[in-house]
């Protein structure tokens, strides 16, 4: 049996074990997570097997392309109406294979970690079967050919996004979170919706409808300009889409709230997995924007506005979480600013390494919360590198990552960000994007010098009863520190030439060669040394100062903490300080817009829905009751008075038909 | 018996006109029943009288007659027994007083 026809389990087995887990999880008790585990981890072993083989090299051509190996598996006719046919199908090209190995992976050890972080909760079975879920969700997403399968697995993500939000949906908070966070991603979602339906008309006007993804971007680009629907247009509208799923600017209001969920979920959905998947839709549809370069400007700007905003939230948040949070919105910023200046490669990296990280940071922080007895304030934590010390040195690996410091894996990625960023022209997105490598190294060291460093700050008898996370918890995060140190490395290296720009040279040579990008050689003595180092020194900056205002104690370096140089610091910017820590009031912001002004329009709509609208309708009706009322009169119950109107009307025929007869 | 048609179409209307006035102006249930049989007698009496003085008609004018007989028994039976089932009700032959669907 070849590995190909196993592809499809990569659905059947999470959809399987959702609704096994569903059915019988609640009698099976602590022994829930069995069946979602197991599956899962089959999952992970189909999908390595299969990620080898595409990357590899092994895997057959696809069809039309010449260096592209990968699988497209047919599964079923899913619409067939007509012109309008929609299948159902698998395409495992290098994109999908590189998103396979962070989904999977990372699925599979927050599965393992979620068995020892939700052991006591009531809902156990319910989590593990919303889990599975949403894997099943996550990877139809990656791995259909369909748009409009994709369109289904993005809701369906999202779907379990809400479910999962709202885990403990006792809480008022965690139920309007994922509220919140579901209604705002209906906002993106619209836009995406519309996306397709322009993609579709286009490829209407080829002369070819159809919705499959690589069939109907060769049409599109093969029409030209001949497009009824200008290819500017369908790549925003498919950005929107992504802007909402991604938590960019202005729709990144949710995922912080998103936070309220358990944090397993955040480690999964809101930082390694669901949220790139924006990130995934921008990169497939490549070609597409490659042909809009007015569309990549607006991506890449927003992109990296969402970054410096998020960054500059992070700096003065006190709940661990919620610094983690800005921070996945921050470098999901850097994602999307690498697609628009044109350094897809160097996003799809970044996503690779940012997932395994921040889901290792996130995984760390739950374990730290959960020693803390479900205390998130970090200004009530302090000085726990002694107590829980697997936690502690994991989070410092996964700290040291997303800073950016060479040779872990932040550096490789965010360095060639910026390094393209700067080589394709776009001197402004790598200014802005070498501030907030200041900025990310910062606040990641400012919540390790409130966490770990120092001395703790809340009541005894917590700092008494702190001990380290069993096995089953430190586990996953020792797991995922291996490639927070090494992926870097081994996907980046040569520099220049790096492994990963091999694997996916093929699916976005077309827009490289569209957008006419300079290819210079690699220079490490020269442009590529230098701007190197201006990350470095970026990184190194943010770092020192963390260090001097929130103490250090790492080895031989040990610095106290200057609470009162913090609190005059911040006295000296007090509007930006008040910024940063209000979120630059875009909750606010979004209130007054749609809750005050856009409720008065409501108000004023449904006045007019009241009284006009409804008038009109209960106006007829009372006026064709009070004609049957006035009617009735006419009938009198009595035969003879009807008996003489048909002897009437008999007469009055007769009558005239024989005036009409005679005067023929 | 008189050779002309019209006789037999006046007696004919003279006898619907007996009969549509006894309907309209009866109030007893049974006399109604019996000025509809008047009128349909009526109707019978043209159409023979038609049949035997058009000879393109042959016999057919008294097929059609025969047809109104049976049709008229059948009505006359349902009819009585639709009479008497309310007169059993309502304990009177009057029509006006039959007002159960007005309320």
């Amino acid at each position: 049996m070849s590995l190909e026809s196993l592809a499809p389990l990569l659905l059947v087995l999470p959809l399987a074990g959702f609704l096994l887990t569903a059915m019988i999880g609640r009698r099976l008790g602590k022994a829930a997570h069995w069946i979602p585990v197991l599956f899962i981890f089959a999952v992970w072993v189909i999908a390595m097997g299969l990620v080898f083989n595409v990357l590899g090299g092994t895997a057959p051509l696809l069809e039309g392309t010449e260096e592209t190996h990968g699988y497209v598996i047919r599964l079923f006719e899913w619409i067939p109406a007509g012109q309008f046919v929609v299948e159902v199908g698998i395409l495992i090209d290098p994109l999908t294979a590189a998103l396979l190995i962070v989904v999977t992976t990372i699925g599979l050890l927050v599965h393992v970690y979620s068995i020892g972080y939700m052991s006591h909760d009531p809902g156990y079975w319910r989590f593990f079967a919303y889990l599975n879920l949403f894997m099943f969700s996550m990877l139809l997403l990656v791995l259909s050919d369909s748009w409009l399968v994709v369109f289904v697995a993005w809701e369906l993500v999202g779907l379990s996004s809400y479910l999962l939000i709202g885990f403990w949906f006792r809480k008022r908070s965690a139920a309007l979170a994922a509220k919140k966070a579901f209604i705002v991603n209906r906002v993106g979602d619209v836009g995406f919706a519309l996306g397709i339906m322009a993609i579709f008309v286009n490829t209407v006007a080829a002369g070819h409808p159809t919705l499959n993804i690589r069939e109907s971007i060769e049409l599109l680009l093969g029409n030209g300009d001949g497009n009824p629907i200008p290819l500017f247009v369908v790549a925003l509208l498919v950005f929107a889409g992504a802007m909402g799923k991604s938590a960019q600017f202005p729709l990144h209001v949710w995922l912080p709230d998103a936070m309220e969920g358990p944090t397993p979920v955040s480690a999964l959905i809101h930082a390694a997995t669901m949220v790139n998947a924006g990130v995934y839709l921008v990169a497939r549809a490549n070609p597409l924007f490659a042909s809009a370069p007015d569309a990549m400007v607006i991506v890449a700007a927003i992109g990296i506005f969402t970054a410096i905003l998020a960054a500059s939230i992070a700096m003065t948040q006190t709940d661990i979480k919620r610094v983690l949070a800005y921070s996945t919105l921050s470098q999901l910023g850097y994602m999307f600013a690498a697609l628009g200046v044109g350094a897809f490669t160097a996003a799809i990296f970044h996503l690779m390494t940012h997932g395994f990280f921040k889901g290792l940071l996130f995984l760390g922080s739950g374990s730290v919360i959960h020693a803390v007895h479900d205390e998130q304030d970090m200004r009530k934590m302090g000085g726990l590198r002694k107590k829980i010390p697997i936690t502690y040195v994991t989070m410092l690996i996964g700290s040291i990552a997303i800073a950016g410091i060479p040779p872990l894996a932040g550096f490789f990625s965010k360095d060639e960000i910026l390094g393209e960023a700067f080589k394709f022209g776009f001197y402004w997105v790598w200014g802005i994007g070498l501030f907030v490598a200041m900025l990310t190294a910062f606040y990641m060291f400012r919540l390790m010098g409130l966490t770990f460093w120092g001395t703790f700050r809340g009541p005894q008898a917590v700092w008494d009863k702190i001990h380290e996370s069993p096995l089953v918890m430190t586990g996953p995060l020792m797991l995922l520190a291996i490639p927070s140190v090494f992926l870097g490395m081994a996907l980046g290296l040569p520099l220049g030439d790096s492994t990963l720009s091999h694997w996916l040279e093929s699916t976005f040579a077309e827009s490289e060669h569209l957008l006419d990008l300079p290819h210079g050689d690699y220079a490490l003595l020269g442009i590529d040394g230098g701007l190197i180092l201006a990350s470095v020194a970026a990184a190194a900056m943010g770092l020192a100062l963390a260090w001097r205002l929130f103490g250090v104690e790492i080895g031989g370096i040990r610095l106290g903490a200057q609470p009162e140089r913090v609190r005059e610091l911040s006295a000296k910017v007090p509007f930006l300080y008040r910024a940063s820590l209000n979120k630059w009031w875009f909750d606010e912001l979004n209130h007054l817009l749609f809750i005050r002004i856009g409720g008065k329009v409501a108000d004023a709509l449904f006045w007019f829905d009241r009284n006009v609208v409804d008038g009109t309708v209960n106006g007829i009706g009372r006026t064709t009751i009070q004609a049957g009322r006035g009617l009735r009169q006419v009938q009198t119950g009595r035969v003879q008075n009807y008996a003489l109107g048909i002897a009437v009307g008999l007469l009055v025929m007769a009558g005239s038909y024989l005036i009409l007869a005679g005067s023929r | 018996m008189s050779d002309s048609l019209d006789a037999y179409l006046i007696l004919a209307g003279l006898l619907f006109a007996i009969g549509s006035f006894g309907f309209l102006a009866r109030r007893n249930a049974i006399s109604m029943l019996m000025s509809i049989e008047l009128m349909l007698n009526a109707v019978n009496l043209s159409i023979i009288a038609f049949g035997a003085f058009i000879p393109e008609l042959a016999a057919r004018g008294a097929i059609i007659a025969l047809m109104v007989m049976a049709v008229a028994a059948a009505e006359a039976t349902v009819g009585l027994a639709i009479v008497i089932a309310i007169y059993r009700n309502k304990k009177t032959p009057l029509v006006d007083e039959y007002d159960a669907m007005r309320q």
